[in-house]
């Protein structure tokens, strides 16, 4: 997995690519989102455009990262999703947890 | 030249989750051979991918040592995957519904519901040596390759 980090106004913006997988990708999303926290960016937006593959440890690993942020006072919302990864949210009904938007315009306004 | 129709492969793989990547590469050669297509294939892959994790991290405990062996048969439009570990065995009854409500925030146990969602058929049984055997199996739709696809 690879991942890009930018700050937009006071959103940090997470750009992941390739698999989220058990072993690797699971948990360089744990250690992005907690430098977040500890860059005192409470506002999260995981762009997950170029993700291909994303496993249940992958999918875990975003929930644990949700209740982090959330307990924290911040949010933690997801971005541009594929349709596969749009499908495993439906079917783990985890869409019902995560906030998901379609563009980087969209994921900002989200937050104000 | 016509698709064939038995394609069969067997692994033996130790526990680390970097021999994941074999064992997919492994399916996606058999698909591609079998002409099974993009989204078929996708699932199957991710069937499989929780089928060995599963193996790895909660039957072997991650223990190098000790095997995961996978077999793979293509027959006809059938798809069937078997994951044996060496591990202890476990009841797979006792694994929570991770879609109720109690459990969605839960960081673990979709494992088995990703096999389940993606397969026609999951069944738990034990390996001979005493490990937990998952055997998955899918009906495929076949797509007929155009000769540009054959080598």
């Amino acid at each position: 997995m690879k991942s890009e980090i930018r700050d937009v106004s006071d959103v940090r913006i997470i750009e992941l690519s390739g698999k989220i997988t058990i072993g690797s990708g699971d948990v360089k999303i744990r250690e992005l989102v907690n430098a977040a926290l500890e860059d005192g960016r409470s506002k999260i937006l995981l762009d997950l455009g170029g993700v291909t593959t994303i496993d249940s440890s992958g999918i875990g690993e975003m929930v644990a990262c949700y209740t982090t942020v959330t307990k924290r006072g911040g949010q933690l919302k997801l971005m541009r999703l594929s349709s596969k990864i749009n499908d495993i949210l439906h079917v783990t009904q985890l869409i019902t947890v995560f906030d998901v938007l379609d563009s980087v315009q969209e994921g900002l306004a989200a937050f104000k | 030249m016509p698709e064939p129709s038995k394609l069969h492969a067997h692994l033996v793989l130790s526990s680390r989750f970097e021999n994941i990547e074999i064992a997919e590469r492994t399916l996606i050669d058999l698909c591609d051979r079998s002409g099974c297509n993009g989204d078929q294939r996708y699932w199957l892959v991710t069937a499989l991918r929780e089928a060995v994790a599963n193996a790895i991290r909660h039957g072997n405990r991650q223990d190098p040592t000790r095997n995961v062996r996978i077999d793979y048969s293509f027959d006809d439009c059938v798809v069937t995957i078997r994951v044996e570990d060496d591990g202890e065995g476990f009841d797979p009854t006792t694994v929570p519904d991770p879609t109720d409500s109690a459990n969605l925030l839960r960081p673990c146990g979709r494992g088995i519901f990703y096999m389940r969602q993606f397969m026609n058929q999951v069944r738990f049984g034990r390996a001979p040596g005493g490990g937990t055997a998952v055997e998955m199996v899918r009906r495929l739709q076949l797509e007929t390759r155009s000769t540009s696809d054959e080598e």
